[in-house]
């Protein structure tokens, strides 16, 4: 008999019988009663409590408010994505100023054909997401091919673009919502905050191994813009 | 130290620990900082009903184990991630140095698992040529030092910044530094150098959904996602019991887990992993492992009362709240587990023997048991373990193996006479009111219960005997001491 066979084996022959599963009632962690605004206000809490960023901005012109707070930031490469319209619109951005952008990069190759330029170069990484949890101040990403595992993890800062009406209440109701279980992607994430430690004596650090900051860029507009909204499921 | 050797030599290792003021102030700050946090997050929470759907998801997932075990393999499988099955930690240890070996492997970088020190890993892959390096801020310290964990989600918590500075400046040139960032920081450089050359890396898993075949792991620093992340090929070790049914099950855990540990709302990261790198995708491991460690597991699964400590997510509250681990610190115990978690799981995976001295090391004040989010009786489970030892109760025989060992000749005889005593009146009053007389020859000193304590003195006259004058109508006989 293999390991496998032995241990399936000593769980079904259990000494105490089988056992009697419990009913699941996940009201607690589920019902909540949230209008927009607040999920809005309650996600901007949070995810400051834990150092991060949030900016509200309009959609029509929210790569000039990202312009300048990488200017501000000094950042000289910025990770952009090459298919989602978050990255074409930084692309048109940068094509028609008169300032300076940052050198714009696309994550094109595998990570072994750049992982040095990744690790020691490229400062700032934007990412689009699917989503964020209100009460707990979470980001949700499925990193893809366009926007890589790494990109929110590797350069210093990490800006995430987050659509107003994709405020969750809760994480279940995101899951449930977007019907996770029906088939999950080779990683899925919840960020909430730069990287974080308090190994040492409990003194809060940021930017132990990930991201020092994060910046969230809140897409907000007045008359709704169809053409971002198509692009981001 | 390698420790579970050790055990046995609690009681000195706990004297050292309450001499030494430095380990009490370290623990102390600490602990007191956690029970705080851990109250604030809480706040507004009906926190009765969180704790009983956190127990109840645990529960549902225990009930149907061997399925879910199956399950879980089935999906992975499909997913592309190989699973492997271990009985005892040397097999466990043996499966992934061939994995590594098959893939010519160097250099192992491991992100935060408790498995993996219970397997003593580390040491086991060294002695085969495999360098193991640490990558969880806290685990990296602790491995510099060659000491093991002193708690199961802050390694480090014993040491305090200035013993912190002069360790990273002897082993790693680093500057000495009070300045907690300028430290990380460079923590931080030193093992990104090591990520990028990292042939695997090692992880641990916190939860593992058999529904969709996804393993869940949440951190703080970000150095579980990488090594999950950038190496070739991603290892994950896990005890049989991490699994949960539907990925909606970890829901009520997740909001249980990080507010118990730390008192944070959410981790920074939950890294929800399903399958290796896909043929289009740009990074990620190429090969993602899971082995699924036994090592005691199912012999706690067989006792119905047992059965609950297998509910624990190793959120180290019970220790954050535990009078006697503030106090003697987590190094005390000798065990991978230190804590009230220790002293229930611990005799299981080394031994009631080896562990004998644990499930004795509590005052059973209850806290624990109170803080507990999936409402694991820890106290009462501590009882348990101690009446096994002793082979304490013959209406329940003990049931774990290595029962029995604390059981005295002498102890058992006082005991047996007692119980004959109680069965006959007579010689019962007899017997009394003799000793009551004879309380001047009471010996003062009553072996370990009079260390740090006075010894009860005897009543001049027995409860019989002051009844029936009270009955008399004679006031009470003052009792003297
Ligand atoms: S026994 Fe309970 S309190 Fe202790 S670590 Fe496990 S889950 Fe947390």
């Amino acid at each position: 008999m293999t390991a496998r066979q032995r241990i399936l084996q000593k769980l079904r022959e259990r000494r105490g019988g089988p056992l009697k599963a419990p009913a699941a009632d996940l009201a607690i962690v589920s019902e909540r009663d949230w209008q927009p605004e607040e999920k809005l206000a309650l996600f901007t809490q949070m995810i400051e409590s834990v150092q991060g960023e949030v900016h509200r901005v309009d959609r029509t012109h929210w790569c000039d408010e990202l312009a300048s707070l990488l200017a501000q930031r000094h950042i000289q490469q910025l990770l952009i994505p090459r298919q989602h319209t978050v990255g074409q619109q930084i692309r048109d951005a940068a094509d028609q100023a008169y300032s300076a952008w940052p050198r714009l990069r696309h994550y094109d190759q595998t990570i072994e054909q750049w992982q040095p330029e990744l690790f020691h170069e490229v400062d700032a990484a934007i990412t689009s997401t699917r989503g964020a949890i209100a009460e707990t101040g979470s980001l949700i990403l499925w990193p893809t091919q366009d926007e890589p595992r790494l990109a929110s993890l590797v350069p210093p800062l990490h800006i995430a673009v987050l659509e107003a009406d994709q405020v969750y209440a809760t994480f279940h109701e995101a899951i449930t919502t977007q019907q996770w279980a029906n088939g999950m992607p080779t990683n899925a994430l919840l960020i909430s905050g730069p990287s974080k430690t308090a190994d040492i004596e409990q003194t809060l650090a940021y930017g132990v191994h990930g991201p020092k900051a994060l910046l969230v860029l809140i897409l907000e507009s007045s008359a709704p813009d169809a053409s971002y909204k198509d692009n981001i499921q | 130290m390698t420790t579970d050797t050790a055990v046995r030599d609690f009681h000195p290792r706990a004297h050292a620990a309450l001499n030494n003021p430095q380990i009490r102030a370290n623990f102390r700050k600490a602990m007191d900082g956690l029970m705080s946090k851990r109250q604030q997050a809480f706040e507004g929470w009906a926190l009765d009903t969180l704790r009983e759907q956190g127990a109840k998801a645990r529960l549902r997932a225990l009930a149907k184990l061997p399925e879910l075990l199956e399950q879980l393999e089935t999906q992975l499988t499909a997913n592309g991630i190989q699973v492997h099955w271990a009985e005892s930690p040397d097999e466990a240890c043996r499966i992934i140095r061939e994995i590594c070996e098959a893939r010519g492997a160097k250099s192992v970088i491991k992100g935060k698992s408790m498995v993996s020190e219970e397997m003593h890993l580390n040491a086991y892959l060294e002695a085969h040529g495999i360098e193991a390096l640490e990558s969880d801020l806290g685990e990296y310290i602790v491995q510099m030092a060659e000491e093991t964990p002193s708690h199961i989600i802050m390694p480090a918590i014993h040491k305090n910044t200035g013993e912190i500075s002069e360790l990273m400046h002897h082993k790693t040139g680093t500057q000495r530094s009070q300045d907690v960032e300028y430290l990380t920081a460079s923590a931080r450089q030193q093992l990104r150098e090591k990520f990028m050359r990292a042939d695997v890396g090692l992880s641990g898993v916190n939860f593992a959904v058999a529904e969709t075949g996804t393993l869940c792991l949440v951190e703080n620093e970000g150095n579980g996602r990488m090594t999950t992340t950038v190496p070739p090929c991603h290892i994950a070790v896990t005890g049989i019991e991490k699994v949960v049914e539907k990925l909606e099950d970890i829901t009520p855990l997740l909001a249980l887990l990080p507010r118990s540990a730390t008192g944070q709302h959410i981790t920074t990261y939950v890294n929800m992993i399903s399958g290796p790198r896909q043929p289009e995708e740009r990074d990620g491991p190429e090969a993602v492992h899971l082995v699924l460690l036994d090592n005691g597991r199912s012999d706690i699964y067989q006792d119905d009362e047992l059965l609950d400590t297998l509910r624990c997510i190793r959120c180290g509250a019970c220790m954050n709240h535990c009078p006697v681990y503030t106090r003697v610190g987590g190094h005390t115990y000798g065990t991978t587990y230190p804590g009230p978690i220790g002293k229930i799981l611990m005799p299981h995976l080394i031994g009631l023997d080896e562990g004998r001295h644990l499930p004795s090391a509590s005052s059973l004040c209850g806290a624990c048991g109170e803080v507990c989010p999936v409402k694991i009786p820890i106290p009462k489970l501590l009882v348990r373990l101690r009446r096994e030892a002793v082979d304490g109760d013959q209406l329940h025989p003990s049931q774990m193996s290595g029962h029995g060992v604390k059981r005295q000749r002498f102890e058992v005889m006082i005991w047996q006479s007692w119980a004959w005593l109680n069965q006959h009146p007579r010689l019962y009053r007899l017997a009394t009111r003799i000793t009551t007389r004879l309380r001047k020859l009471q010996p003062h000193r009553l072996g370990a219960w009079t260390r740090y304590r006075t010894a009860p003195r005897l009543a001049p006259k027995t409860l019989h005997e002051q009844m029936s004058e009270r009955q008399r109508g004679k006031p009470l006989a003052e009792v003297k001491r």
